[in-house]
């Protein structure tokens, strides 16, 4: 089956299902997913700012096999703009109140250097 | 509570770390913030479709019906109406007549946006419940109503039926069976009634959006004039993992008569706004989720359902929330939105607030809704300005009944809900601004004098140069004084003061 054919029979549903699991866990998939709340809330507190920010530094830093993924709202308004990021072997880590500069420092030390910046962190003291 | 308790040394790195996320049951929401919401891969590799396919191959419409009316799933647009029996009462003469599957995306209570969080963050699971829906009651045809304030909604939608018709999801003879089903969005201009079921089906049908009296019910002569069946965004959200997952597992959670989860959407004065999905029977105490009230004031009430809702005071904070304790105690659930409120709310205010809402969203074709509201707002505002009198009072209860008795559609019914409730729970609130002239949590204009203190007064003149309207009189390190003629009552010199030498009353 073709990557955008016709789904006819629970075969091709379940086809499509294993070929993306791996894209929604990086510890099967091997490849870093980076996940920005982008639904109207986000946007208002200014994560498309903060996406722009992340796929130029990716670009920039040539981290091409990271997938950076456009998601809706988890619910978390105040903490807008929210970024998550999941490595392999890794537990997620929740950024939240991103900025472009943060965005820009986690690429660098996080999805580079392989340290989560703690105090960007939902867990952080705010 | 959210970060007091996680402080714990920066060792909670994710959300799902989180009190927050865990005391929360996320069906409803189980995609949102996790999937890429335009990707229908990463819906599929959800389980996505997979309702869709069990439904058509496994099982026969009348055992669809069956299934989600043993879940005890009820309508979360409001009501609560059973979303089985629905089905069911629209269910007759499949295949002989042309029938319609509607979904209510007007969502327009203020401070509700949980409808607008899952077409946006999950629009898929939306699609594949109303062809579920589709085929239990043998309807061909779909129309999901999206208010237009809701662009990023409407373009995910669009995105997701498109790609659902690209992968046959959506169209003719879905997973090879005889059974097909299109989808169409059609975009609300903003009109709140148009969330009432009458009118929004007129809406749909190109007509100005008005209701018109029930019966016959949409299930009989709905959209078209052909059987209907309208359900809300979070309704259809509940549907797929009730078909996956069997009606035992959905109705171990909630309440004895409310079952499943409800989303709320907490706002006002709390420290956690947000979305949080918790089982049906939760009480506001366990709600502290929220995280509790800022700078450490007092709770007072929280308003639920909205303009149509009413208030449950502090006293009643341990009731479990479901729709027919909310009924018991003067209030409803609505779409669920939580406005929390505290000490400096004043509750006169908030009655006038919802009521000048409904006052402007009432679509005038029934006069008990179109004079009955505007007539009972004149009297809160009598009030508000300390033009009150007791018999006001009986006036508000006598004309309120009278709109909920008389008004032709659900808007009117429920107008004068926040005034009721606040009425039998505030009472001796409305006394004060009636009897004493006084606004109790400092709120009602009308009602305030400023004042300065002049032992405390040390003429620095910062509140001078704030007062916009130049009524606060005195010189250089003499004591000042206010000019209540002059005052326009905008609490810019109390802001400004650094002597805690103004005060309010």
């Amino acid at each position: 089956m073709d990557e955008k054919g016709m789904i006819k029979s629970f075969d091709m549903l379940r086809a499509v299902k294993e070929r993306t699991l791996p894209r929604l866990d990086p510890e099967s998939g091997g490849k870093p997913r980076v996940v920005v709340g982008l639904a109207t809330c986000g946007v208002a507190a200014g994560a498309q700012g903060v996406y722009d920010a992340i796929s130029t530094e990716l670009e920039k830093q040539g981290l091409n096999d990271v997938l950076l993924v456009r998601t809706g709202c988890i619910g978390i308004c105040q903490f807008e703009p929210v970024v998550e990021v999941s490595l392999p072997h890794q537990s997620k880590t929740t950024y939240v109140r991103m900025t472009p500069e943060k965005a820009v420092r986690m690429v660098d030390q996080h999805l580079l250097g392989g340290n989560a910046i703690a105090e960007y962190t939902i867990g952080a003291k705010q | 509570m959210l970060y007091d308790e996680n402080q714990a040394a920066g060792t909670v790195r994710s959300l799902e770390e989180t009190d927050f996320f865990h005391k929360q049951t996320r069906i409803v929401l189980r995609n949102c913030g996790v999937i890429d919401p335009q990707s229908i891969e990463e819906y599929i590799a959800r389980d996505g479709y997979a309702a869709l396919y069990k439904a058509l191959t496994d099982m026969t419409p009348d055992s669809v019906i069956e299934t989600i009316l043993t879940s005890g799933l009820r309508g979360r647009g409001g009501a609560g109406f059973p979303t089985g029996l629905k089905w069911k009462f629209a269910s007759g003469n499949r295949g002989k007549v042309q029938k319609y599957v509607c979904c209510n995306a007007d969502e327009g209570d203020p401070g509700a946006f949980m409808d607008r969080s899952v077409l946006e963050g999950d629009p898929h699971s939306v699609v594949e419940a109303m062809a579920i829906a589709a085929y239990a009651i043998g309807a061909s045809k779909g129309y999901v109503y999206v208010r237009a304030e809701y662009p990023v909604a409407v373009k995910h939608l669009g995105i997701a039926i498109q790609q659902a018709k690209e992968r046959g999801l959506l169209g003719r003879h879905i997973f090879s069976t005889d059974f097909s089903f299109d989808l169409e969005i059609k975009l609300g201009a903003g009109a709140f009634v148009c969330g009432e079921e009458t009118a929004l089906m007129t809406s749909i049908e190109g007509k100005r959006g008005e209701p018109h009296p029930r019966p016959p019910f949409p299930a009989v002569k709905g959209l078209f004039e052909s059987p209907t069946i309208l359900n809300n965004v979070e309704t259809y959200a509940n549907i797929c993992p009730i078909i996956l997952n069997g009606t035992e597992w959905f109705a171990a959670i909630g309440s004895e008569k409310s079952k499943g989860t409800k989303v709320f959407a907490l706002g006002g004065k709390i420290k956690n706004t947000g979305l949080v999905e918790v089982p049906m029977g939760t009480t506001l105490r366990e709600k502290d989720i929220g995280g509790g009230i800022p700078k450490g004031k007092k709770f007072k009430a929280a308003q639920t359902g909205g303009p149509s809702g009413g208030c449950i005071p502090a006293s009643l904070i341990d009731t479990p929330i479901d729709y027919d304790n909310l009924i018991s105690i003067g209030t409803m659930m609505g779409s669920g939105g939580l406005i929390v409120m505290d000490e400096d709310t004043c509750m006169v205010d908030i009655a006038k607030f919802f009521l000048e809402f409904t006052v402007d969203e009432s679509c005038g074709k029934c006069t008990p809704c179109r004079v009955g509201t505007k007539r009972l707002l004149e009297l809160l505002n009598k009030i508000t300005e300390g033009r009150g009198t007791m018999e006001d009072l009986e006036r508000i209860e006598e004309l309120a009944a009278f709109i909920k008795e008389n008004s032709l559609c659900g808007l009117g019914q429920t107008a004068p809900n926040p005034v009721l409730s606040t009425l039998r729970y505030f009472r001796d609130e409305y006394v004060e601004h009636i009897v004493n002239n006084r606004c109790p949590a400092g709120v009602c204009k009308a009602l305030l004098t400023y004042k300065i203190d002049p032992a405390k007064c040390k003429g620095c003149t910062a509140c001078a140069r704030a007062c916009p309207a130049g009524a606060i009189i005195g010189s250089v390190k003499n004591p000042h004084k206010i000019d209540t003629e002059k005052c326009v009552k905008c609490g810019g010199c109390m802001e400004k003061c650094r002597f805690d030498a103004i005060s309010r009353d």
